[in-house]
C-alpha cells in the first residue's frame, strides 16, 4: 500500500501549520495557568505538550492506510461510539454539573469529541454513496443522515453539553447544505424545526431552560456569563496593537477570566499578544482551513472531498464561534477553540483528524 | 491538476460548491478580524483603563427562606439578621497583620481564619469568604468602628434561620445544614452553590424548592478602598414561599409536655380529613443548633445517642400494636362470621395449642364474655379463638383494608411501612411455613406485627369517620392567599369494605373501653364528652424470654413493654383522633390513657 509516491505527496505545509499552532497553545496556556499554583493546575501546559505529542503520532498512524478503508468500518464505528454516549449518561465523571467524561483507568474520555469525527465521516460515506443517482437531496432521502445527526446530538446535549450540540449539528448541517438539498425540502426541515421547538422546550429541565434562555439572552444572567463576557471584552480590548507581552496579562493573571485555559483561552492571547497577535493566530487558522479545502478539492473522490470539508468544517465552526463568544459577538457557550484550548480528548481526535486530512491529500494523485 | 474520476460531472458540482465556500469561509473571517480591531483599536484604550482599573465585585444579596405557621396562622419559623464577617482575599494585602488585628479584636483564632482563605483558589480570590456567622453585637460594634483598618474585611447582613419554640416539633419541621459535594453535583439543587445551607431533613427538606427562594446579585465597580462607585448590574432575590402547616401550636406544646423525659410519639389527626394536628415524637433535638452549620460534638452527640433524637419515631418508629390490633381481629371475625356478637366465650384465663399454653393477660380468666366484654375488657383468649379461626392471612387482609403493613404516603421523608404478616410472606422471607401458633401470637398483635403511630391514627379515624382512610398530611397552604397559593385538599386512600352494623358494633365497644366498668381505658374517661379508645400494652421481648424475667419486678428499662392507646372524640361527631406510644411505658391503659384525655382537654375542651 504504502509506496514511494506517498512520501513524496506528504503534506508538510499542513503538518506545519498544526506544529505552530500547537507551539502557540501550549505556550498561551503556561501563561494562563501561571498564577494558579496548585499541583494540577502547573501541569496544564506541560500535559497539552503531551498531548500534541501523542496526537503527531496519531496523525501519522491515520496516513498509513488508504482512507476507503473507513468506508467499511464507519457504521459500527458509529454505532459504537453512539453507546459511549449512552454510557457517559449512566456512569460518567460529574464534573461541574455535566456528565461528559468516561474514566478509563485513570484517564478521562470523553465520547462527544469523537462523535464530532465519527459523524463526519458517517455522512461523507452515506452521500458519497448516494450522490451517483442524485445530485439534489429531497427528504425522502435525508430521513437517514437526519437519524444519523439527531441521536448522537440529543444525548450530548442530555450531558449536559450545550456546545458540543451544537458543533455537531452545525458540522452535519454545513454537509447536508454543502451535498446540496433541495430548496423545499430546506424550507419544510425549516419549518418542521421550528414548529418542534415548543415541543423540545417543554420536556427540558428548568435549569436547562433557564440555560437556553441565558444562551440567548445573557442579560437574564448579569452575575454568570454576563460578568463574564464583560471580563473576556476587557482583557481582548486592553490588549490593544501590540498586547500588553506574554505572561503580562492583568486579566489573566488576576482571573478575572473564567475557563482561562479552555473556553477564554484566546482572550488570554488577546489580551497578551494584543491585535497583531490575533490577527497572527486568526489567519494560521485561516491557513488551515483554505489549506484543508484545497486538500477537498483536488481529493480523487467524493468520500474524500466530503471527509475533507467535514473535518475543515470542525476546526473552522470551533474557531468562528469561539472567538465571536469570547469577543462579545456570540452568547457564551462552551465552545473552545480547538487546539489551541485545553483539552486531552479534543487534541487527541483532532490530530486524528488532521492525520485523515493528510492521508486524503497524501493520496489525490492515486487511482486504485 | 484536476482529476476525473469514475464520475466526473458531480465532482465538477462540487468544485464550484467548494468556491462559494471559501468566499463564505472569506467573510466570516474578516467579520472576527472587523471584531478584534473594534475592540483592541477603535475602543482599545477605554477597555486597557477599565482593566487597569478592574474592580468589579459580585456581591450576593440572599433570598429570605419562607416562613412557617401553624394551621390558625401562629409563626413557628422565621428568619432574623445575622451580621456576618467576610474576608475578600485580594484585597486583603498583608494577611499575617490582618489575622493578627482581628485575633486581637475579637478573639477570633488566627489558624482558623487563615486555613479558611488559603483553601481559596486565585480565580475566586475576589469573593468574599465567610470567616464568622452571627457575630455578637459587641463584636460588630468593634468591627464596624475597625474597619478602616481591616482592609478585605467586610460585614454583611444575612438571614438566618430561626426556630421560634426551640425544640417544639422539630421532628417535623426538620432543620437545614450546608450542601454537600453530593448535592452539588447531582443537578438537584441548580440554583445553590457551596457554603449554602438547605432543608436536609422534614419540612425545611420536604419543601426546600418552594421554601429557599432565588439568590439575587449585584456586580458593582468598587475604588480602591472598597467602597462602591456603580451598581453595574442587579438581580434582586425572590423570597422563598411561606409553608402554612395543619398543626395546632397549642396542642402539639400539650403532646410534647406530655413526653417529656420519655420516649415515644404521638399523633393528632383530625378523622374528616387526615390533618395532622400534632405529631410529636420525643426525645428532641433543637434546629437552632443547625442553622450556622452544626458543629462537630453536636451532631456526634445527635447521632450516637442511643435514643436517636433525630428520629421521627411517630412516623419511622415501628412497634407491636399489641391490643390495639384486637381492633383490626375484630373487624375481620365480624365481617367473616366468625365472631356471634351474642353469644358468650368463656376465658379461663389460657388457651392450650399444641404442648403450648397461652396466656391471658388477667391470670384467672375473665370468665364467660360477647365480643363487647372481651374488648372492653380486652380479653386475650376470647381473640385467640378468633384469630385461630380467621387464620393469619384472612386477619392481615382486614389490616391492609385499614392500611397497615403499607405507607401512607404522607408529606415527609423517612416514612416506615411497619409489617403485616401473611403465610407466604413468612415462607419467602424465612423459608418455614407459618405456624398456628404464630397465628395466635398475631390476633393479639404480637409475633411479626409492627406498625407506626401515625397507622394507628389511621385506623382509628377510619373505624369512626365512616369508613374513610384519608392520606395524613401536615401541609395545609404553600404560599399566600393572595397570589397562587396551593391548598391541599382531602385525599381519600380507600373505604373500608365492611357493613355498618360491624362498624357500629366496634365503636360501641371503644366506648365502653373508656366509659364502662372494667374499661381498660378508663383513665381517658371524662365528663361532657364521650370519648372512645383502645389500650395497648406491647411486648419488648418475646413471651419465652419474658418467662426468665420478674414481671412486676426490676425489669430493665429497655425490656419494659410499651404503653399505646389510640382515642377519638367526641364519638357522636369525631374531631380528634389520637394515636399514643409511650416506649417501655409499662401499660396502656396507666401510661398512654391520661395522656388522651389532656389532649382532648386541650382540643376541645371539657374536663
Amino acid at each position: 500500500m504504502l509506496d514511494r509516491r506517498l512520501i513524496q505527496h506528504f503534506d508538510w505545509v499542513l503538518l506545519f501549520l498544526i506544529a505552530v499552532i500547537g507551539a502557540i497553545s501550549v505556550l498561551n496556556l503556561y501563561s494562563a495557568t501561571y498564577a494558579i499554583r496548585t499541583a494540577s493546575g502547573s501541569q496544564i501546559f506541560m500535559k497539552q505538550a503531551y498531548w500534541f505529542l501523542m496526537g503527531f503520532a496519531v496523525l501519522l498512524m491515520m496516513t498509513f492506510f488508504d482512507y476507503h478503508f473507513l468506508e467499511r468500518l464507519i457504521y459500527p464505528v458509529y454505532v459504537l461510539c453512539l453507546s459511549l454516549l449512552g454510557l457517559v449518561l449512566v456512569v460518567g465523571k460529574v464534573y461541574s454539573g455535566s456528565q461528559r467524561w468516561l474514566s478509563l483507568g485513570g484517564l478521562s474520555f470523553q465520547p462527544s469529541e469523537l462523535m464530532k469525527f465519527v459523524m463526519v465521516i458517517a455522512l461523507a460515506k452515506y452521500f458519497s454513496r448516494h450522490e451517483e443517482e442524485k445530485q439534489v437531496y429531497g427528504l425522502r432521502e435525508l430521513w437517514r443522515p437526519f437519524v444519523l445527526i439527531v441521536l448522537p446530538t440529543i444525548l450530548i446535549i442530555k450531558q449536559p453539553d450545550l456546545g458540543t450540540g451544537l458543533i455537531v449539528f452545525i458540522v452535519s448541517f454545513s454537509m447536508i447544505l454543502f451535498a446540496r438539498i433541495r430548496w423545499k425540502s430546506l424550507m419544510i426541515l425549516t419549518a418542521v424545526f421550528f414548529l418542534a421547538v415548543p415541543f423540545m422546550w417543554s420536556t427540558l429541565k428548568e435549569y436547562q431552560q433557564k440555560r437556553i434562555l441565558t444562551f440567548i439572552e445573557p442579560g437574564l444572567d448579569p452575575l454568570g456569563a454576563g460578568y463574564h463576557i464583560n471580563q473576556s471584552k476587557i482583557a481582548i480590548g486592553s490588549g490593544l496593537f501590540w498586547g500588553k507581552g506574554y505572561l503580562k496579562g492583568t486579566q489573566t493573571r488576576l482571573h478575572f477570566l473564567p475557563e482561562q485555559h479552555t473556553d477564554f483561552a484566546f482572550s488570554v492571547l488577546a489580551e497578551e499578544w494584543g491585535f497583531i497577535g490575533s490577527l497572527l493566530v486568526l489567519l494560521l487558522y485561516l491557513f488551515l482551513v483554505l489549506w484543508g479545502i484545497n486538500i477537498a478539492n483536488n481529493s480523487r473522490d467524493k468520500f474524500g472531498t466530503l471527509i475533507a470539508l467535514g473535518i475543515v468544517a470542525i476546526i473552522f465552526w470551533h474557531m468562528v464561534i469561539n472567538v465571536s463568544m469570547t469577543s462579545g459577538l456570540l452568547p457564551v457557550v462552551g465552545i473552545p477553540l480547538i487546539l489551541l484550548s485545553y483539552g486531552g480528548t479534543s487534541i487527541m481526535t483532532t490530530m486524528a483528524g488532521l492525520g485523515l486530512l493528510m492521508n486524503i491529500s497524501m493520496r489525490r494523485f492515486m487511482f486504485q | 491538476m484536476r482529476v476525473s474520476g469514475f464520475d466526473p460531472i458531480p465532482m465538477e458540482i462540487f468544485h464550484r460548491r467548494l468556491k462559494v465556500i471559501t468566499l463564505l469561509v472569506g467573510i466570516l473571517f474578516f467579520t472576527l478580524v472587523f471584531r478584534l480591531w473594534y475592540l483592541q483599536i477603535v475602543h482599545g484604550p477605554g477597555y486597557r483603563i477599565k482593566s487597569e482599573n478592574n474592580r468589579i465585585h459580585l456581591n450576593d444579596i440572599p433570598p429570605f427562606r419562607g416562613r412557617i405557621f401553624d394551621r390558625d396562622g401562629a409563626l413557628l419559623v422565621d428568619n432574623r439578621p445575622s451580621y456576618d464577617l467576610y474576608i475578600i482575599p485580594e484585597e486583603s494585602r498583608n494577611r499575617a497583620e490582618l489575622l493578627q488585628s482581628l485575633n486581637a479584636l475579637i478573639g477570633l483564632s488566627q489558624e482558623v481564619v487563615g486555613s479558611k482563605l488559603t483553601g481559596v483558589s486565585l480565580r475566586h480570590s475576589f469573593r468574599p469568604v465567610l470567616i464568622k456567622k452571627d457575630m455578637s453585637r459587641e463584636e460588630l460594634a468593634i468591627i464596624e468602628s475597625n474597619l478602616y483598618n481591616l482592609p478585605g474585611v467586610m460585614v454583611q447582613v444575612n438571614p438566618q434561620r430561626h426556630y421560634i419554640h426551640g425544640t417544639l416539633a422539630s421532628h417535623l419541621i426538620g432543620y437545614l445544614g450546608e450542601i454537600n459535594e453530593k448535592e452539588l453535583n447531582n443537578g438537584q439543587f441548580p440554583n445553590h452553590r457551596q457554603g449554602d445551607m438547605i432543608g436536609k431533613y422534614g419540612v425545611e427538606g420536604r419543601w426546600q424548592k418552594y421554601l429557599s427562594g432565588l439568590r439575587g446579585g449585584e456586580q458593582v465597580e468598587v475604588d480602591a478602598t472598597g467602597r462602591t462607585l456603580q451598581m453595574i448590574s442587579r438581580r434582586p432575590p425572590v423570597s422563598g414561599a411561606n409553608v402554612t402547616l395543619t398543626i395546632d401550636k397549642n396542642l402539639q406544646m400539650v403532646a410534647e409536655k406530655a413526653l417529656r423525659d420519655k420516649k415515644g410519639a404521638i399523633v393528632a389527626m383530625d378523622p374528616r380529613s387526615g390533618e395532622i394536628l400534632a405529631l410529636a415524637s420525643s426525645p428532641v433535638f433543637d434546629p437552632n443548633e443547625f442553622v450556622g452549620g452544626i458543629e462537630r460534638g453536636t451532631w456526634r452527640r445527635l447521632m450516637t445517642n442511643k435514643d436517636s433524637p433525630l428520629q421521627n419515631r411517630a412516623i419511622s418508629g415501628q412497634y407491636p400494636p399489641g391490643s390495639l390490633f384486637k381492633i383490626v381481629v375484630s373487624l375481620a371475625g365480624l365481617e367473616e362470621g366468625i365472631i356471634n356478637p351474642e353469644e358468650g366465650v368463656l376465658c379461663t384465663g389460657s388457651y392450650p395449642l399444641g404442648n403450648h399454653i397461652f396466656r391471658c393477660w388477667k391470670k384467672h380468666g375473665h370468665g364467660s364474655v360477647t365480643f363487647q366484654r372481651a374488648l372492653v375488657e380486652s380479653c386475650d383468649v376470647f381473640f385467640y379463638k378468633t384469630g385461630k379461626q380467621l387464620g393469619v392471612d384472612r386477619i392481615a387482609k382486614y389490616a391492609q383494608m385499614v392500611g397497615l403493613g403499607s405507607k401512607t404516603g404522607f408529606n415527609l421523608d423517612f416514612e416506615k411501612e411497619g409489617l403485616i404478616p401473611t403465610s407466604a410472606w413468612k415462607l419467602k422471607r424465612w423459608g418455614v411455613p407459618w405456624q398456628a401458633g404464630e397465628t395466635l401470637s398475631t390476633s393479639i398483635g404480637q409475633s411479626y406485627v409492627l406498625v407506626t403511630p401515625l397507622q394507628m391514627a389511621g385506623v382509628i379515624s377510619s373505624v369512626f369517620n365512616g369508613g374513610y382512610l384519608y392520606q395524613p398530611t401536615i401541609i395545609r397552604q404553600l404560599g399566600e392567599n393572595d397570589h397562587g397559593a396551593h391548598l391541599f385538599k382531602p385525599t381519600v386512600m380507600g373505604k373500608l369494605k365492611v357493613k355498618e352494623e360491624n362498624l357500629n358494633r366496634i365503636k360501641r365497644a371503644l366506648e365502653g373501653v373508656v366509659n364502662e366498668s372494667r374499661g381498660t381505658g378508663g383513665k381517658a374517661r371524662m365528663k361532657e364528652i364521650i370519648v372512645a379508645g383502645k389500650t395497648g400494652t406491647a411486648q419488648v421481648i418475646g413471651l419465652e424470654a419474658e418467662k426468665g424475667l420478674d414481671r412486676a419486678g426490676d425489669v430493665p428499662d429497655e425490656y419494659k413493654d410499651h404503653a399505646w392507646f389510640v382515642a377519638i372524640a367526641p364519638t357522636d361527631n369525631p374531631r380528634l383522633s389520637l394515636s399514643i406510644l409511650v416506649e417501655n411505658g409499662g401499660h396502656g391503659g396507666s401510661e398512654a390513657a391520661p395522656i388522651a384525655k389532656e389532649m382532648i382537654k386541650a382540643y376541645l375542651g371539657g374536663g
